[in-house]
């Protein structure tokens, strides 16, 4: 395999040039250069901006047709609110969202209207996202109601018809979310997002609020469902494994960018950029031998404020191979010498295989 | 019903599903309205306001009818049967008035009928409007925000700041005297807390994730405010109405007491107790009993609201739960000391923290 330039090519015309190909891939959503502030506002009467939020900075994903991807990253990493400008739920800053073939960056209500149907969500707390005084069979009916597409006996036998597919008795239409159990709940989410026939489903972190046992059949439903109706996920969540469980590709945040993206085994098997390394040799493991012979790299210090984020590569601070160059520039994201050229990296030192990174981080002075 | 079989590995629907279907019938369509008026039976206090409520507005609709049996319309004078020798009233029971006369020789009872209808269409009438009012302009500031929150924000704060009885003292010298106006008087100060507290709800609802999930699938503004956020406020809401009626009965009639209410010969609880004023040492009845009747409508309303309040509280209903697990095992014949007896330690009840 070749070491593919930094430079860009021809076909590129500069926008786009960090969005990770996936050649030969049908691809359903692309994000391009996305940015998303939040004013940090002070003052009582008079509210003037004295900072921003550099929740999403700069980053360039895309989903392919009828595949997942997963989006890991710690808490604050900007995770969610990619995955709200995905859906449209809040204004992007700049950069564009392009939905099977169509630009949908900051679209009105009206105009995002026929959009909606085709992007749903599924949310992280199945508690939270069941309106608590509404009955099961009017809050998966909802779709049905707001989008007009069918009414009265036609909608509650839609409705039933869900239920049954994302395995619950369609008997309990009549009930409140408070009667069912959180992997229960989560099924009704699933059967709301599944109303309109979607074509991407955001999963924002949708089973890290349940048990183990129930995590498992829920991801397995989604599994099946993308399957057979060829659904494609963006899957957002903070356990490293059930990203590699349920995802055809991953991309790694860390304050707002992207760190490293890439399929599931270069990225899991080789990572390349130390903030992957590190997340990777973190996550627990369920063989006691193998958790005792790997290397466990402890960071130091906390993830640095968004509001001001560190120059040049944002991991710089915390990263035990930082040199120099790493606050002064910021390391472009992608493929380095000797990976596939869609496992990007967003690295001036990238890992070598075999390379001790706890060692590094200890000869480090604090 | 089991707990055990609901959420075992693997068969989370299917391996509780016999013992859910057993109680289906006792779990299905229990709503919370449901739930509080079951709750809200067991209350004597509040079943007792209701009765003393229902009787009161009865009477009201049936005031008609009292005076096809008494043959005393409201606002015929009796000189000679409703007078003694002196000119003051007559007392109760005397030559068929029931509760006596008044200063002109009316029958005080088909009066107070009278006058509870004024109050009680008042009282209702005033907190609709501003139920509908306050309900509308809290949520719409609390669901945009912005702008929108800020100007309707202030102008509720400015309309608390009022000194109201003044300021309605002040309308009803303007505009005159009339029903139309006490109702538009009385109505414009009720939204106004109605609205801040529906406010401060719709802006903690609004963050919650089904709110997001509502505009995910394409809801509007509209939709989301009245299906999704107010349901979520109909006891808060409820409550305060339940409140604000007495408020606004006690408002109606002081305005009629000063004389910029209801004008007579239309009787009001307000205008006959000013009229009593002038009689109280010769005619006790002339005053007590109309200063009954509206003491015994703002207090059933107030006791009626105070236990809806209790019963929409769910923490109120541990000690219910308390009550009938105990009842329970008494049934089945099990030791009293078992696992459950905690719950009869149930927590005293504090009343919510907000909507006060």
């Amino acid at each position: 395999m070749s070491a593919i330039p930094a430079d860009t090519g021809p076909a590129s015309t500069g926008s786009a040039s960090t969005a990770p190909e996936t050649v030969g891939e049908d691809v359903l959503v692309r994000v391009e250069n996305l940015v998303k502030y939040f004013p940090v506002r002070a003052g009582g009467l008079i509210r003037r901006t004295v900072g921003q939020v550099h929740a999403v900075d700069d980053v360039s994903l895309s989903i392919p047709r009828g595949k997942t991807l997963g989006l890991v990253g710690e808490t604050g990493s900007g995770k969610s609110t990619l995955a709200r400008c995905v859906a449209g739920l809040i204004p992007v800053s700049s950069g564009r969202v392009i939905f099977d073939g169509r630009d949908i960056t900051n679209l009105s209500r009206g105009a995002m209207r026929p959009v909606r149907r085709e992007i749903q969500m599924i949310f992280q707390d199945p508690y939270s996202s069941l309106n608590p005084r509404r009955r099961i069979g009017a809050i998966i009916g909802d779709p049905f109601a707001i989008h007009k597409t069918a009414t009265g006996a036609e909608r509650k036998r839609a409705v039933q018809e869900l239920m049954e597919r994302v395995g619950l008795n369609p008997e309990h239409y009549n009930r409140f979310p408070a009667e069912f159990s959180g992997g229960q709940r989560q099924r009704i989410g699933v059967a709301r997002a599944l109303a309109l026939k979607p074509k991407l489903i955001i999963c924002d972190e949708p089973v890290s609020a349940l048990d183990v046992s129930i995590q498992a059949q829920v991801l397995n439903l989604l599994a099946d469902l993308q399957r057979d109706y060829g659904l494609s996920y963006l899957f957002i969540a903070h356990d490293l494994e059930v990203v590699r469980h349920v995802s055809n590709s991953v991309a790694v945040m860390y304050l707002g960018r992207i760190g490293e993206s890439g399929p599931i085994q270069p990225v899991y098997g080789s990572p390349r950029h130390p903030y992957t390394v590190a997340l990777l040799s973190a996550a627990p493991a369920a063989d006691p031998d193998a958790a005792a012979a790997r290397q466990r790299i402890i960071l130091t210090g906390d993830v640095p404020s968004p509001i001001d984020p560190p120059s040049g590569c944002r991991f710089h601070p915390r990263c035990p191979k930082a040199e120099a160059v790493c606050g002064q520039q910021e390391p472009q994201l992608e493929a380095r010498a000797g990976d596939a050229a869609t496992h990007l990296t967003a690295c001036h030192f990238p890992v070598q295989a075999g390379e001790n990174l706890a060692a590094a981080g200890r000869s480090e002075p604090a | 019903m089991s707990i055990t079989g609901i959420e075992v590995a693997g068969q989370e629907i299917a391996a509780g599903e016999g013992a859910l279907d057993a109680s289906a019938a006792k779990i299905q369509g229990r709503s919370q309205w449901q739930l509080t008026w079951r709750r809200l039976r067991r209350d004597k206090v509040a079943m007792a306001a209701l009765v003393v409520i229902l009787i009161m507005v009865v009477l009201a609709l049936a005031a008609p009818v009292f005076v096809s049996i008494t043959h005393h319309p409201p606002n015929i004078a009796y000189p000679n049967t409703g007078e003694d020798a002196a000119g003051n009233p007559v007392g109760p029971g005397t030559a068929g008035f029931w509760l006596g006369t008044d200063g002109t020789g009316r029958d005080l009872f088909i009066r107070i009928l009278y006058g509870a209808r004024i109050s009680l269409f008042v009282g209702f009438v005033t907190t609709a409007i501003g139920v509908v009012a306050g309900v509308t302009v809290g949520l719409m500031a609390g669901y945009f925000g912005g702008f929108i929150d800020t100007v309707l924000a202030r102008f509720t704060d400015a309309v608390l700041a009022f000194p109201y009885v003044v300021l309605a003292l002040a309308l009803a010298v303007v505009l005159g005297p009339s029903l139309i106006v006490i109702i538009g008087v009385i109505a414009f100060f009720s939204w106004a807390a109605i609205a801040r507290i529906v406010r401060g709800q719709t802006l903690s609802i609004k963050e919650k994730e089904y709110i997001e999930a509502a505009r995910s699938l394409g809801a509007g503004p509209f939709r989301i405010m009245f299906l999704d956020i107010l349901p979520n406020l109909l006891a808060p809401v409820l409550v305060l109405a339940t409140l604000y009626i007495p408020t606004a009965v006690v408002f109606e009639a002081t305005l009629s007491y000063l004389g910029l209410g209801i004008q007579p010969p239309t009787a009001s609880w307000g205008n006959i107790l000013a009229d009593a004023q002038n009689f109280y040492q010769v005619a006790w009845w002339y005053v007590i009993f109309p200063a009954a009747a509206l003491l015994i409508t703002t207090l059933a309303f107030n006791l009626f609201g105070d236990g809806i309040r209790d019963a929409m509280d769910p923490r109120t209903e541990r000690a219910f739960a308390a009550g009938r697990a105990r009842r329970r095992r008494g049934k089945r014949q099990v030791l009293a000391n078992d696992s459950q007896s905690h719950l009869s330690h149930a927590a005293p009840y504090v009343p919510p923290a907000e909507g006060s």
